[in-house]
């Protein structure tokens, strides 16, 4: 009983953190995009503009529902939720900080995956019960971008269980308790495809492909509106913090600060602020990116995941496994 | 991006279409895009923001701008024009409207009744300035005067004279 208890207070702890980091994302994606675009960005509302999710908020809840006439009505509503809930779900293996996760599971990683990739029912249901040529072809391409990129993810991930030696998520930290260990320095390659396979899974840009406000309108939420757009702006957003929490824990070292960790509760709470900071840089790497690379082109995407990453990661698995092998034969032993 | 490059190594033909197929990663220009982007964030070599905060700032207009129209007065405070409709003949907007009546004056035989300007059809293009014999209508610099209905935007023959 006291279990479910804790339990339940660490999803409402993380999960009120997810949701009060969403809005500030919102307000620094769009500053700095302006930034970028030498412009100055949202600066009216409240001081330096940190009032502006607020009001956009504000105007969204007071939006009209707008559904479609010969819209799949069940599904209409059920696709922002559909693409919110698991987006939230995978956050629950995540090892937040020492000690510090919803669920300990000892296939976190599957898990994870598993659940990332059902956000694509939401986006795909909710693109073709909008009965709207745009809003279906924004969900057919979200449905086959994430098959294509889902598998350069998963042999990317292959050879950092390969090093790792688990998939268990808080197996992997530990394995990289000095930043020597990190994997983005002994997966180098890996981390690439995993961080391309991540913007795509996210649909971000350049991989942006099920919006592409420029050839589809909106893509997928072309017929959406007021609140229901809302949710699924948040799914979006709940996404990539996701997913830069994944990037973290599988490449960056998770919660450990580049040392080990010495013993007490202090160093817990230092290690959640670590894992926050880590996981605002690549979330900030999410933002550069989208405001650098314009958009691919569908068959560009393919033939980049398909002939390029795919292959890179299992070539990346081989000579993971003949440098382990050697290694081992080596210095004898399992390292 | 070592990997791909350990498992090849067979000569020339195969390097060349690897380091094409490396190419089609497009990282080379993705980190090329990555710094210029980064400059522009952090505004360094050169990079400034260019957006004037409106109500606060105001841009300040070069010499020789065409804003709205003025008409002149002479030494004596009565308008230089002579209503001889050369700026409405020439307008290519059509924007000036001139109701000629006698002057006065000895110096003159006309002088408008009705002078007036539709600011909304005029495209400040400065013919009217340039077809006028007697240097009695030129553009000023103001350019963001606001009105609240079309009629108020039909410039009378005071306004023009007080703008």
């Amino acid at each position: 009983m006291n279990e479910i208890l804790a339990g339940a207070l660490r999803a409402v702890v993380i999960f009120g953190a997810v949701m009060t980091l969403v809005p500030m994302l919102v307000l620094a994606e769009r500053r700095i995009a302006a930034w970028i675009q030498n412009r100055v960005g949202p600066n009216r509302v409240g001081p330096q503009g940190l009032l502006q999710p607020l009001a956009d908020i504000v105007k969204l809840a007071f939006k009209e529902e707008i559904i479609p006439a010969k819209a799949d009505r069940v599904l209409y509503m059920l696709g922002p939720f559909l693409a919110f809930a698991p987006a939230m779900l995978a956050f629950a293996v995540i090892p937040v900080a020492r000690d510090f996760q919803v669920a300990d599971m000892n296939i976190g990683v599957l898990f994870v995956i598993t659940v990332t990739s059902l956000g694509v029912y939401g986006i795909s249901f909710g693109g073709w019960a909008s009965n709207s040529k745009y809003s279906l072809l924004g969900g057919i391409r979200s449905s086959a971008q994430i098959i294509s990129y889902e598998i350069a993810m998963g042999l990317a991930l292959v050879s950092v269980l390969m090093t790792s030696g688990s998939v268990h998520l808080g197996k992997i930290v530990e394995s990289q308790s000095d930043i020597f260990h990190w994997n983005v320095f002994r997966q180098p390659v890996a981390f690439l495809i995993f961080l391309a396979a991540a913007f795509a899974e996210n649909n971000r840009l350049p991989f942006d492909l099920p919006e592409c406000e420029a050839e589809l309108v909106g893509g997928y939420h072309t017929e959406y509106s007021g609140m229901k757009f809302a949710v699924y702006f948040l799914a979006e957003y709940v996404a990539m913090i996701v997913m830069s929490s994944l990037i973290v824990t599988l490449f960056l070292g998770g919660w450990s600060p580049g040392f080990p960790l010495p013993e007490g509760a202090l160093w817990t709470v230092i290690s959640a602020g670590v894992f926050t900071l880590k996981a605002l840089v690549v979330l900030f790497l999410y933002i550069w990116v989208r405001w650098t690379l314009p958009r691919f082109r569908y068959d560009q995407l393919m033939k980049l995941g398909w002939k390029g990453l795919v292959p890179l990661a299992m070539v990346n698995i081989v000579v993971t496994g003949l440098v382990t092998a050697l290694w081992d034969a080596i210095s004898g032993g399992p390292a | 991006m070592e990997a791909p490059s350990r498992q090849s190594g067979t000569g020339e033909p195969a390097k060349a279409g690897l380091a094409r197929w490396l190419f089609f990663l497009y990282l080379p220009a993705v980190f090329k895009g990555l710094k210029n982007t980064f400059f522009h964030l952090v505004k360094a070599k050169g990079h400034r923001t260019f957006t004037v905060q409106y109500p606060e700032e105001r841009v300040t207009v070069r010499k020789g701008y065409r804003g709205e129209h003025r008409l002149k007065k002479d030494a004596e405070g009565r308008e230089k024009c002579v209503a001889c409709l050369m700026c409405q003949t020439v307008c290519p907007a059509r924007c000036i409207r001139i109701i000629a009546e006698e002057a006065p004056w000895p110096d003159r035989d006309k002088r408008p009744r009705i002078f007036e300007i539709d600011m909304l059809r005029c495209i400040y293009c400065g013919m009217c300035e340039e077809a006028c014999p007697c240097d009695a209508i030129e553009l000023t610099e103001k350019f963001n005067e606001v009105s609240t209905s079309r009629v108020d935007k039909i410039y009378t023959k005071e306004k023009l004279l007080s703008n």
